[in-house]
């Protein structure tokens, strides 16, 4: 039985990891050591919810923290990673990407398009995404597709420990900057974790169940949500193929297809706001590219195009559920029969 | 005197917590004997057969097609001679009301593999059983300890035996030395060393039937009897392409054609199996291992270890499905040992065929045994 840690855990421990594989890897970020002025290793906090916890005296000068300006930290390690350096930077909550968004989409992003390839810039910048932690509209956003739609940039969602210390060591490794979201209510799932160095490909989306129904596309936590509607709806005899994205920039963009051809109906499940998203983008691909295999209208299960609410019944009204997941299976099922 | 019997989920492999009932091979009141095949069962990681421990008639199906049970629940209900309907029920209703899924955190005080520090390197294996003279389950290339998921608990009925991952393999340490075959061979003698235990029976698959020949080679004094399943080492053919395919191979897509080569049944290879596999060959150092042991197996298309001349040194056995991709059943051709070639059966006969597979390798080992050698 492998051993079970958390996603929390296991990001910790791929950052341990490749921190003593290669000495150009380091941390920046607000609070990600001690918080400006702890006197030492004891208090070191380690991130605002604890993910870098132990870092900082095991890699003494490597984890370090900045002042609360975006502006300036990201743009540092967006310097350092194109003079050779590996930083893997953290933008607390993905929400105060408006405070380093040049940084990212006008400089990392085009150096090595600008430079003819000449310029590399292996950025990571982790940061926390989503909502259903009472955080409110500031501190709960779903951004994921906002960075999807700038080229030059990766784009990696974990949905699982296994994932996220794989997709991570990959991200780190990669040349190319890479935006890895982690979701905040994902942080103390438990999962089967290799102790050893591995990676997970980019573009390379898991399926989790296999289906001939229909298919469910999705990433990050809606994948648990996705994963509970398909067993409900086992039991009523439709067959889900779901399949996790992993990473939404590249895009596996074969595999949607491929499902899609043999299942001929498409939900795709989102947490984010529905205008320009992930739902959008995977349903115009498959109208685009899969149309005649289509056998229903496609369905989309997102959040409204709302901010998140702070108030806990509107917020648990805002994220999509298995419920709703559930209905518009049936949705896309029915619109095959009055067919 | 008649006894009733419950036939129960099986825990095929470590992970397996659940199974999905997929289809009943025997009809109810109808008469099975011991060691047939009841009814298939489907994990997210394999299916196979559930095989009757005893005999009697299957006088209830409890459990229905597609319907997911946890380990130990309830199948079946087989009587061996008479029972009225309402003792079957009484039967029922007590094991049901006792039954506890997960039984008492069953996976975590059920026998679990140890690792184990060899020289600097991890070795995790797996014992099961007591008694006997030890035999050891030496795995094949790309694979580990759970190939012999369906043979492991069968053959320790009576009898201690270890399965271990090679180096390189499952979740031993995958940083092989020279990367040789009597790297191999003489890790299997230090976990013997470790153990304490002098002399074994090993049974060896594929690449490791070549270990197991390369230390009854290096140590005919440790080898009570050789049983050789669709083994490597005993004549020149084999399939190079499959061996650098599954080598090369880094996604589903590419991976799938190289095992479904494995199998006579191609169904058996489920999305599950390849990203299992995947899981492992991402592992960092298994892609060099695995590149340094298909150079130390093969080499211009062709078999490097010719060990046929260590079979006739001790009793052995060597079982081959007919179909084999792999490794041609024909180098069984000429070889002083007892011999079965298993027809329709692919290179993973030993998952496939589980049960013929344990009964030839039962008695197999009961005759040597007897034969006093």
């Amino acid at each position: 039985m492998a051993r079970k840690i958390t996603y929390q855990q296991a990001i910790n421990e791929a950052l341990a990891q490749e921190m003593r594989r290669d000495t150009s890897v380091f941390i920046i970020g607000e609070d990600v050591a001690g918080g400006a002025g702890a006197p030492g290793a004891e208090d070191a906090w380690g991130g605002v919810l604890g993910v870098t916890k132990g870092l900082y005296p095991q890699f003494p000068g490597r984890v370090l923290d900045a002042p609360l300006s975006e502006i300036g930290y990201v743009g540092a390690a967006v310097g350092a990673a194109t003079q050779g350096l590996r930083p893997v930077c953290e933008l607390m909550f993905v929400d105060f990407a408006g405070c380093c968004l040049d940084q990212i989409l006008n400089q990392a992003a085009k150096f090595r398009y600008m430079f003819g390839g000449k310029a590399v810039t292996p950025l990571v910048m982790r940061t926390m995404v989503g909502a259903g932690l009472r955080a409110a509209a500031q501190h709960s956003q779903m951004l994921t597709s906002l960075w999807t739609h700038i080229p030059g940039l990766k784009v990696v969602c974990p949905s699982s420990p296994y994932d996220a210390k794989g997709l991570l060591i990959q991200a780190i490794r990669d040349n190319d900057p890479v935006i890895f979201c982690e979701h905040k209510l994902l942080y103390s799932m438990q999962g089967e974790v290799p102790e050893e160095l591995y990676t997970v490909p980019f573009g390379e989306a898991n399926y989790l169940r296999d289906g001939d129904d229909i298919t469910l596309v999705t990433y990050g936590r809606m994948v648990h949500l996705a994963m509970d509607a398909a067993a409900s709806l086992a039991r009523q005899g439709i067959d889900c193929e779901v399949l996790d994205l992993r990473t939404t920039s590249p895009l596996d963009e074969d595999s949607i297809l491929e499902s899609v051809e043999k299942t001929g109906r498409l939900v795709v499940i989102d947490e984010a706001n529905p205008r320009c998203s992930m739902a959008t983008d995977i349903s115009a691909l498959v109208a685009q590219k899969a149309f005649a295999a289509l056998k229903g209208p496609i369905e989309m299960v997102t959040a409204p195009h709302t901010p998140v609410p702070f108030s806990d019944a509107l917020e648990d009204l805002y994220i999509p559920t298995a419920a709703k997941i559930e209905a518009a299976v049936h949705k896309v099922m029915a619109g095959r029969n009055a067919a | 005197m008649s006894q009733i019997h419950t036939l129960t989920m099986p825990k095929w492999g470590l992970s397996m917590t659940e199974g999905r009932v997929d289809a009943w091979l025997v009809e109810e009141g109808a008469q099975i004997n011991k060691g047939d095949e009841v009814l298939d069962v489907e994990t997210d990681k394999i299916s196979s057969s559930v095989e009757a421990p005893f005999s009697g008639v299957l006088r209830r199906q409890i459990a229905k097609p597609d319907e997911t049970l946890p380990v130990g629940a309830l199948l079946a209900v087989v009587v061996e001679g008479e029972a009225s309907d309402a003792d079957i029920d009484q039967v029922v209703q007590r094991f049901q009301a006792e039954f506890i899924p997960g039984g008492d955190g069953e996976q975590d005080s059920g026998p679990t593999p140890q690792k184990i520090d060899l020289d600097g390197r991890t070795l995790r294996y797996f014992e099961l059983g007591q008694g006997g003279t030890p035999l050891v389950l030496v795995h094949g290339f790309g694979g580990d300890l759970n190939n012999w998921l369906f043979n492991h608990p069968s053959l320790a009925a009576k009898r201690r035996v270890i399965a271990l991952d090679l180096p390189g393999h499952g979740e031993s340490g995958k940083t092989l030395q020279r990367g040789d075959l009597d790297e191999l061979s003489q890790t299997v003698l230090a976990l013997l060393d470790h153990l304490d235990i002098e002399r074994v029976h090993l049974a060896g698959h594929s690449m490791g039937g070549a270990v197991a020949l390369n230390l009854a080679r290096l140590a005919p004094s440790r080898v009570h009897s050789l049983s050789l399943l669709a083994s490597a080492g005993l004549g020149r053919d084999i399939n190079a392409d499959y061996l650098l395919g599954f080598v090369e191979a880094g996604n589903r897509n590419a991976l799938k054609p190289q095992l479904v080569q494995l199998f006579s049944d191609p169904g058996l290879v489920t999305r599950q199996m390849l990203e299992d596999m995947l899981k492992f060959k991402r592992l960092e150092g298994v892609d060099s291992a695995l590149r340094q042991l298909a150079q130390m197996i093969c080499e211009n298309g062709q078999q490097r270890h010719d060990l046929r001349a260590v079979v006739e040194q001790h009793p052995s056995l060597l079982l081959w499905g007919a179909e084999d991709a792999i490794i041609p059943a024909t180098h069984v051709d000429g070889l002083p040992a007892q011999v079965k070639v298993l027809p329709g059966q692919g290179h993973m006969l030993q998952m496939e065929a589980a049960e013929e597979v344990n009964q030839c390798l039962l008695a197999f080992l009961q005759s040597v045994e007897q034969s006093g050698r």
